[in-house]
């Protein structure tokens, strides 16, 4: 049972930073139907920046975390000019494809830059692990959580009550009719790009905090996938809800099942629940299907 | 007899109702149109009949065989060739190939045949080419354009493209949505006599959506009127044409000069 | 220039080599490729079986994404598939070469099928996804089921023979490539000129209308599923028997994305598109490395950056052919043809 409990909650740890990652997804592809292969890469990319405005830059964490944030807007608005933007009208195949190249560009360019040793984050919160009875959560994974469910809240409240919250919304929900009345589509688009990248590089700080940076560090995006056909491909409150119940799923399976398989369960567990779910719904817990007309 | 048979069909999406409790029949060798305002349900029909749809509540029999739950590829087969008010060309092929698509219920190749091709696969095709060539391409007049990509034709010339692909079909009755919507008055005079061509001819049954109502006096045989999902009248062009409530339907409470309903009321 | 392409009956019109300008030029490609054995060294002629495997792979995944529009991300997986059932069949039951290249593309496709049977509910991005988690599965399985697969250690195999003869080289075994490769593409082209290859082409333009014009989806879409992933397996049995070893490391989520990049950059739906991207696909990272040879003595330190540097320049390949050659290479090379077509005029 204490183990049950452990895992569970340690699960639910690391399902807020899917919630997060997720959300950031769910925008992208609610504003412009893309899906961002690439999520995993802006969040190593992220997270890299972060270790190098601490590192090199000898920047304390506040600043640091913050001139992180800008980058990372400002990568997601570069690449949503430059290449997306001409993608627009594109083949699911080609919008798949580009940004899985891009994602390969950007895992080279971090080797490069970085090289392909760990690197690891100076102490930002405090060591003492929290512990709830027996159970014990790591400090790392226990803040990341809370600013995960925080960052997680602000883009909630962002997106129901703020303007510009409101204006994207409006785009996903039908752009010509936005168009006509006076939203900037365009700059809409540019926009969930900026914040998806944020969302991502938010997640990929709080996993590099957790384990380390290496430019693979991005391969836990595609983790990302079977949350969001749980969750529904276009919902955000879906995605938020899915990146619980998967990291809660993932640590439970490998908990209880790696002893059998020698490992690596927690990687594929994910995607054997998301083979059932399109099995059942093809379009996911919450996903809607489409009318199509002739 | 009649050819085709719609029984208090009803259908709904997300609870809107689209159509409710339409049934007519239509007889063989008839020229058969469906007309009413915007959103009146009457590619809803033809979807219905194809089996892009599925009705709620009714049936639809062709030749008295009740296909209201039969797979649209095998209705296809049975003999219901379409054309669509949005063209639905296949863009990445040419018109050639577009039209010996239309073909494909019948034809045997098969997979294994196919990979092979000399032989059986390879009889066949010439086979195919040749009727499309004489039959189709010939009758429509569109050798000149037969292997350009459809993307790059002309609107009027897809919409001819559209029309070879549905007689490639080789169907016992043939649905047609707005087949000269869009077009100019040359196209449409084209378009008018490819259809009463086919008709008189092939002895080919036709049921067509049109808005054009100088197409629809001029080449059909019986009119149904449709408003808001059901069904207003049915009868001879001329008749409809006088019916108190078609003409509501379309004008409003005052009547139209002449009693007739304007060419452009759409 | 040449003019006056008219035909005197349809045969002639829909051959596949229709003036002789065309057959000669064929004729020189065949001559060419049987003579490159003979006169090219063992590293040329192990890159050219590496291309031989690719190109059969690649052939596969363009009639499933390109022609037939059903995005894979999985197609490594099956490769994987095909390898391991050939090694297995191989060193447990002793089948002999000639029948498990068959065997494998069966086993392959069986599973291709599984994989490919939801797809008639599914669209799309969804089944992308799909066959994103079976080419994860399917990667933990290679790993985990060690009694059959040799776990990471994988399985060793000896060489294959054919009639009697040893396919123990580069060169001997440069002949069985170059005649799977052949009837694959083949076979492939022919699929193209019948009615079911049309089929392929309308589900991937039109699926709605394609089925009202009687095609029935479900069956077309599982013989997509089923060619494609028998031509994965095909070249899964070339690869092993070739290499002779197989683990689970050679077929990631990235070898799939490779075969991907391949009909992108050569074309999509083009089955010459396939041919020129996977010979382009394979032959560049080579390039890279050697070019990078080059520059060891001036620095020491260069090899250290090709593996990201063949990253970023395979990445930069798929957006760049994207963004401004969405056909790919095949396009590129049906304009030089019209170009030396019309030469010496431009119109």
């Amino acid at each position: 049972m204490d183990i049950f409990l452990q895992l569970l909650v340690s699960g639910f740890a690391v399902g807020g930073v899917y919630a997060l990652i997720a959300l950031g997804f769910v925008l992208i592809y609610k504003a412009t139907s893309i899906i961002n292969f690439a999520t995993g890469e802006f969040m190593m990319i992220g997270a890299y920046f972060f270790y190098s405005f601490m590192i090199y830059m000898g920047l304390p964490a506040i600043p640091a975390f913050i001139g992180v944030m800008a980058c990372a807007a400002l990568l997601g608005f570069m690449v949503e000019r430059l290449v997306l933007r001409h993608m627009l009208g594109q083949p699911t195949i080609s919008i798949v494809m580009v940004t899985i190249g891009l994602s390969s560009i950007l895992m080279g360019i971090a080797d490069m830059v970085w090289g392909s040793d760990f690197r690891s984050f100076p102490a930002i919160v405090p060591r003492a692990p929290l512990i709830i009875g027996e159970i014990v959560v790591r400090s790392n994974l226990f803040y990341g959580f809370v600013l995960a469910v925080a960052v997680v809240i602000v883009f909630a409240l962002l997106f129901k009550y703020a303007k510009v919250g409101i204006a994207m919304r409006a785009t996903a929900a039908d752009q010509s009719a936005s168009f006509s009345m006076g939203i900037n589509v365009k700059a809409m688009f540019t926009l969930s790009w900026a914040f998806g990248a944020v969302a991502a590089t938010l997640g990929g700080i709080i996993i590099g905090n957790i384990g380390g940076v290496h430019p693979t560090l991005g391969h836990i995006g595609l983790k990302i996938f079977p949350v969001v056909i749980l969750g529904g491909l276009d919902s955000i409150g879906g995605a938020v809800l899915a990146g619980f119940i998967m990291g809660i799923i993932e640590n439970l399976a490998g908990g209880y099942l790696d002893p059998y398989f020698h490992g690596g369960v927690k990687d594929v567990a994910p995607f054997v629940v998301l083979v059932l779910i399109l099995l059942i719904k093809p379009y996911g817990l919450f996903g809607k299907q489409e009318i199509e007309r002739l | 007899m009649s050819l085709l048979a719609v029984k208090k069909l009803s259908l709904s999406f997300r609870g809107l109702q689209v159509l409710s409790d339409v049934s007519f029949e239509v007889v063989p060798g008839e020229v058969f149109a469906i007309i009413g305002p915007n959103g009146a349900g009457k590619t809803s029909i033809l979807n219905s009949i194809s089996g892009f749809y599925h009705p709620d509540e009714g049936q639809i029999f062709f030749e008295d065989q009740d296909i209201t739950h039969m797979a649209a590829h095998r209705r296809a087969a049975l003999g219901i060739g379409r054309t669509f008010q949005n063209i639905a060309l296949y863009r990445g092929m040419s018109a050639l190939d577009n039209i010996k698509l239309g073909a494909h219920s019948h034809l045997k190749t098969g997979l294994l045949a196919s990979l092979c091709y000399w032989g059986p696969a390879h009889r066949e095709e010439m086979a195919l080419r040749r009727k499309v060539e004489e039959d189709i391409i010939d009758f429509l007049e569109i050798e000149a354009i037969r292997k350009l990509p459809v993307g790059s034709l002309a609107y009027g010339l897809q919409k001819r493209v559209e029309l070879g692909r549905a007689l490639a079909m080789r169907p016992k009755i043939l649905l047609m949505d707005e087949p000269v919507t869009g077009m100019n008055a040359e196209e449409t005079e084209d378009m008018a006599r490819f259809i009463l061509d086919i008709n008189e001819e092939h002895n080919m049954t036709i049921v067509l959506i049109e808005h054009d109502m100088k197409v629809i006096m001029d080449i059909s045989d019986r009119v149904l009127v449709l408003n808001f999902g059901q069904k207003l009248a049915e009868g001879k062009p001329e008749d409809v044409q006088q019916h108190p409530q078609v003409i509501k339907a379309y004008l409003g409470e005052k009547k139209a000069r002449n009693g007739h309903i304007p060419s452009a009321a759409r | 220039m040449r003019i006056g392409d008219f035909k005197a009956n349809y045969v002639a019109d829909e051959a596949v080599f229709k003036t002789p300008t065309v057959r000669f030029w064929m004729g020189i490609l065949f001559a060419a490729l049987l003579i490159f054995p003979f006169v090219a060294g063992n590293y040329w002629l192990y890159m050219a079986n590496l291309v031989g495997v690719a190109i059969v792979a690649a052939v596969g995944l363009n009639i499933l994404t390109g022609f037939a529009g059903q995005i894979s991300l999985g197609h490594a997986a099956f490769v994987g598939i095909g390898a391991y059932t050939a090694a297995i069949l191989t060193t447990r039951l002793g089948v002999p070469f000639f029948l498990c290249l068959p065997l494998s593309g069966l086993s392959a496709a069986v599973f291709g099928l599984i994989v490919g049977g939801p797809s008639m509910r599914m669209k799309g991005l969804y089944l992308c996804i799909a066959t994103l988690a079976a080419q994860v599965i399917f990667e933990f399985i290679f790993v985990h089921w060690e009694s059959m697969t040799g776990g990471i250690r994988g399985i060793n195999l000896p060489a294959p023979s054919v009639l009697g003869i040893s396919l123990d080289n580069e060169f001997k075994f440069y002949f069985v490539t170059l005649a799977v490769v052949v009837i694959c593409v083949t076979a492939t082209r022919n699929i193209f000129r019948s009615r079911v290859g049309r089929a392929f082409i309308a589900i991937r333009d039109r699926d709605i209308s394609a089925e009202l014009m009687g095609i029935n989806l479900f069956h077309y879409k599982m013989y997509a599923f089923g060619i494609s992933s028998f031509m994965a397996g095909v070249a899964g049995c070339l690869w092993v028997n070739f290499l002779r070893t197989v683990t689970p490391e050679h077929f990631p989520l990235i070898e799939s994305i490779r075969y991907l990049a391949m009909i992108i950059v050569g074309g999509l739906g083009s089955v010459l598109g396939a041919i020129f991207g996977a010979i382009f696909m394979t032959l560049v990272p080579e390039i890279l490395k050697n070019t990078l040879g080059l520059l060891v003595d001036a620095f020491p330190q260069a090899m250290g950056y090709l593996f990201p540097l063949q990253q970023i320049v395979f990445g930069l390949l798929i957006v760049v052919f994207l963004v401004f050659e969405p056909h790919g290479l095949a396009e590129m090379w049906r304009r030089l043809k019209d170009y030396f077509r019309l030469w010496p005029f431009e119109y």
